[in-house]
């Protein structure tokens, strides 16, 4: 350990920091305190300044004003590499370590001061003694590909503890986790900094886990600190009306009508996934008219191959899907006739040619649609026109219609492509995590349109590694683990704790 | 990011800051292209002063003999035709997200199909054979860069290497075919098919000097942007290009647009190819591979793949191909020295490529109140 010497939380405070980018200030005078030892949440909206503010504490970005304390004394951090020398942090969202080395050869290579040629046998004894030290441990010698997404996560940790780190930033740390992994990663956690080992700053959305394990709170909204406290002195509520500044939210549309006749139905569908070493299996899959089908998981579970499998990018090596009880291969021209929608996760990258303009990526599926028919000349004054007029009923945020959409924040990409996939005939939604890192605001919105999509009579599937999301608007849930649905309940007798079990792979 | 809900129809493209926005927006695709071409030729002049050269002679000469006087000009455009048809054989693909470097082998091909038609069709009338000419020149030259398509769509073979290598193979294919089965016996020390009758040879366009491969090559220019520009053929693959899984997501047919937008690449180069032998060569020989596949490859980068940009670029690009033998007798300059310019330019617009959207100037946004 290069800081045997100096171990121990330090506290971090920043004072007014502010950071403009040209005429946009992305965080206005924003000073927080992060006292040695501990646990601070830092909550917002997206674009609310919250990863601005950590860049420029880290290094990534240097703050047009405002100073950094570091343990007292002003610092001023340079680079990445000098926050580094300074104790801090930061562990991300998606996981920094290399798939195929153990977590012990992680570790040590993660070392800036790594020897060119590493003595194994000194580095094994000096990891050992380390994880004496630590409060839990996870398997050294496997490569970190075999590990769960929990124990990667505390690996993470860990490595910021063994590079000497004193403070760490934690970006929604528990994203790709269960609930039950998140509540061990982040108990372990909350135990470092009542040891004194670290302190922590954590940007979050869920609330639960602010209540559960920060001490105290800073909320930021649009780039500036609107309110900090105590965590225990803060209701839920409380926090949320920080957030969003006393706006109301969209209420999720009340559920109406009735399930009706089976629109989507998959039947022993099979196809390879995406190692290609085993199968993604559906024994039975249906979704029927003016319900929401849930289907919770995991990450890598087998939900992108299902979804491929159901936008014809995958193959079906057996079985059949069926809409309206005709073969379905996603053809435009059957997607058309059938009114099938898709809203694909992270919609950028895989519904939106990102380099075109808002406009076009609105017509995107209508653009060749002439009455019934198709047309073979653009008509672009059509595809402005529509362009305007969905811009407006989604309160899509743009430059201009011609803007890139890859210029837009990710909630106003998500409500152009909903704005695109929701207009005209539904009869079948397939979305998956259409909420992913998306803010308050934009998550209730495009929640209460699902939800509106159903009540006016489509069959809706939704694939969402968010439980809290499924729970809020499945009519069915269904758990998808190691490629098959592993269980199925309706949502009146939907529990966490059993849903959480078959998540994590248990029968 | 400051984005704002537009309140103003976007119909302001009419206002005075919709249009300051409008022209940021274009230019940057002008101004950075023609930027790197200054700076290869900067490049090249130090090149050129390295060799003891004047780059204000060189430069002098290529404007007298490719722009200078009626001749140059008609010299210039002879050479603009093969262009044009070549590098829509790079920037059709390149709309769907291929970089396709092969056409060389569908111009070479293109050629041979006419030569290997001469005997068979010397009895027809012209306007039956000059059109089936160029048809099977179009198709040899489809068939040739639609299979690279359909390899990168199906098989998953990369459409660079595979283009670059089957050029190679389209050479030896001519190399055996006019030195055996089709060879003229009347050829003797350069093999070629037979001779096309002077009856059947395509023309020069009435009152110049250059033959009509040019409007056919300005044609295809125009019939290529209205495709890619204006019709839903178009927008697909421009989907397809931009990002493929949203393409398949929305049900589009990329696999027939990627096999599609290569095929009429290089029906376009294999075009190219037979009005070389219909209108210049009048047989296929091995001068068939003159390298207008390669230049075409530039081209459309400069152009940055823009069907109408290609005309222009062509025609600069045919004036430094057409004052090569005077640069070569009156400065001592090599022939190569053309293939070092070009070379120079090309490394520049890659290089030029990362810098669009550095420069606020050029952003839309800077120029609305």
């Amino acid at each position: 350990m290069k800081t045997e010497h100096e171990n121990g939380a330090i506290g971090v405070e920043t004072l007014g920091m502010t950071m403009r980018f040209g005429g946009f200030t992305a965080l206005d005078n924003a000073s927080i305190a992060i006292p040695a030892g501990t646990f601070h949440a830092l909550l917002g909206e997206n674009g609310a300044g919250k990863s601005t503010l950590v860049k420029c504490m880290m290094g990534f970005y240097h703050a047009t004003s405002g100073q950094m304390l570091v343990a007292g004394r002003e610092a001023k951090i340079a680079d990445p590499k000098a926050a580094h020398a300074l104790g801090l942090g930061m562990v991300y969202q998606h996981f920094t370590l290399v798939p195929s080395l153990s977590a012990a050869e992680n570790l040590v290579i993660s070392r800036e001061d790594a020897p060119k040629i590493i003595d194994w046998r000194k580095e094994r004894a000096d990891l050992g003694a380390f994880m004496e030290r630590m409060p839990f441990a996870v398997p050294l010698d496997r490569p970190v590909r075999t590990l769960s997404a929990g124990e990667k996560q505390k690996l993470e940790i860990l490595k910021q503890l063994y590079l000497g780190r004193r403070f760490l930033i934690l970006d929604e740390p528990t994203s790709v986790l269960t609930p039950d992994e998140a509540d061990e990663v982040l108990g372990h956690v909350r135990g470092l900094c009542e040891a004194g080992e670290i302190s922590v700053l954590m940007i979050s959305h869920k609330f639960r886990e602010v209540t559960a394990y920060a001490d105290d709170v800073s909320v930021l909204r649009r780039g500036r600190l609107v309110g900090q406290g105590r965590v225990a002195d803060l209701s839920h509520q409380a926090m949320a009306d920080m957030m969003m500044g006393g706006q109301s939210l969209a209420k999720p549309a009340a559920r109406s009508g009735q399930r009706g006749e089976t629109v989507l139905a998959l039947d022993g569908a099979k196809a390879r996934d995406r190692s290609g070493l085993k199968d993604i299996l559906i024994e039975r899959l249906e979704v029927a008219k003016g319900e929401i089908v849930g289907i919770a998981g995991i990450s890598g579970n087998g939900q992108t191959e299902l979804m491929e499998m159901l936008t014809g990018q995958r193959p079906l090596e057996a079985g059949t899907m069926t809409v309206e009880s005709t073969p379905y291969t996603a053809t435009r021209s059957e997607t058309r006739t059938l009114g099938v929608r898709v809203l694909p996760e992270e919609p950028l990258h895989n519904a939106c040619a990102p380099k075109m303009s808002v406009a076009e990526n609105i017509a995107l599926r209508s653009f060749d649609a002439n009455g019934e028919g198709t047309r073979f000349w653009l008509k672009p004054s059509a595809m402005k026109a529509l362009a305007d007029r969905l811009v407006g009923e989604y309160k899509v945020k743009t430059a201009s219609l011609e803007s890139p959409i890859a210029s837009l924040s990710g909630g106003n990409v998500q409500r152009a492509v909903l704005a695109r996939e929701l207009t005209g005939r539904v009869d079948l939604l397939i979305v998956a995590n259409p909420c992913f890192g998306l803010d308050f605001t934009a998550v209730a919105e495009i929640r209460a349109r699902i939800m509106d999509a159903r009540n006016r009579g489509a069959a809706v599937l939704l694939i969402s590694e968010d439980l809290d999301e499924i729970l809020e608007l499945a009519d069915r849930v269904l758990v998808m683990s190691e490629g098959r649905i592993a269980y199925e309940t309706p949502i009146a007798g939907a529990d966490t704790a059993t849903i959480g079990h078959y998540m994590a792979g248990h029968q | 990011m400051s984005d704002r809900t537009i309140a103003a129809p976007a119909g302001g493209g009419l206002s005075p800051d919709g249009l300051l926005a409008g022209i940021a927006r274009r230019s940057e695709a002008v101004l950075i292209p023609l930027g790197a071409l200054l700076i290869g030729l900067a490049i090249f002049s130090l090149f050129l002063l390295t060799q003891g050269k004047s780059p204000a002679e060189y430069f002098a000469l290529v404007y007298k003999a490719g722009f200078g006087t009626a001749f140059s000009w008609q010299n210039t455009l002879s050479r603009t035709a093969p262009l044009l048809l070549a590098a829509l054989c790079v920037a059709l693909p390149a709309r769907l997200g291929l970089t396709v470097i092969g056409g060389e082998g569908a111009i070479v091909l293109g050629g041979v199909a006419v030569g290997a038609l001469a005997l068979p069709l010397s009895g027809f009338p012209a306007v039956i054979a000059i059109p089936v000419f160029l048809a099977a020149g179009a198709l040899a030259g489809g068939l040739w860069i639609g299979a690279v398509g359909a390899l990168r769509h199906w098989r998953g073979v990369n459409e660079t290497i595979a283009s670059l290598l089957m050029a190679y193979i389209a050479i030896a294919l001519m190399n055996h075919l006019v030195e055996g089965p089709l060879r003229d016996p009347a050829s003797l020390n350069k093999p070629s098919t037979h001779p096309l009758p002077d009856a059947l040879r395509i023309g020069n366009i009435p009152g110049w000097d250059v033959h009509w491969g040019l409007v056919a090559g300005i044609v295809a220019c125009i019939v290529s942007w209205v495709l890619i520009d204006r019709t839903t053929l178009g927008f697909a693959a421009r989907v397809a290009g931009g990002n493929v899984r949203a393409a398949q997501v929305q049900g589009l047919p990329v696999g027939k647009l990627i096999v599609g937008f290569t095929a009429l690449g290089g029906a376009f180069a294999g075009l190219a190819g037979a009005f070389e032998v219909a209108a210049v060569q009048g047989s296929a020989n091995a001068s068939l591979a003159a390298g207008y596949g390669y230049t075409g490859i530039l081209i459309a980068f400069l152009a940055r793949h823009n069907p109408l940009a290609i005309i222009p670029v062509a025609i600069l690009l045919a004036g430094f191909e057409a004052s090569s033998g005077l640069v070569q007798r009156r400065m001592g300059l090599p022939d190569a020295s053309t293939l070092v310019l070009q070379g120079i330019v090309f490394t520049v617009i890659l290089i030029s490529d990362t810098a669009y959207g550095r420069w606020k100037l050029f952003s839309p946004e800077r120029w609305r109140s």
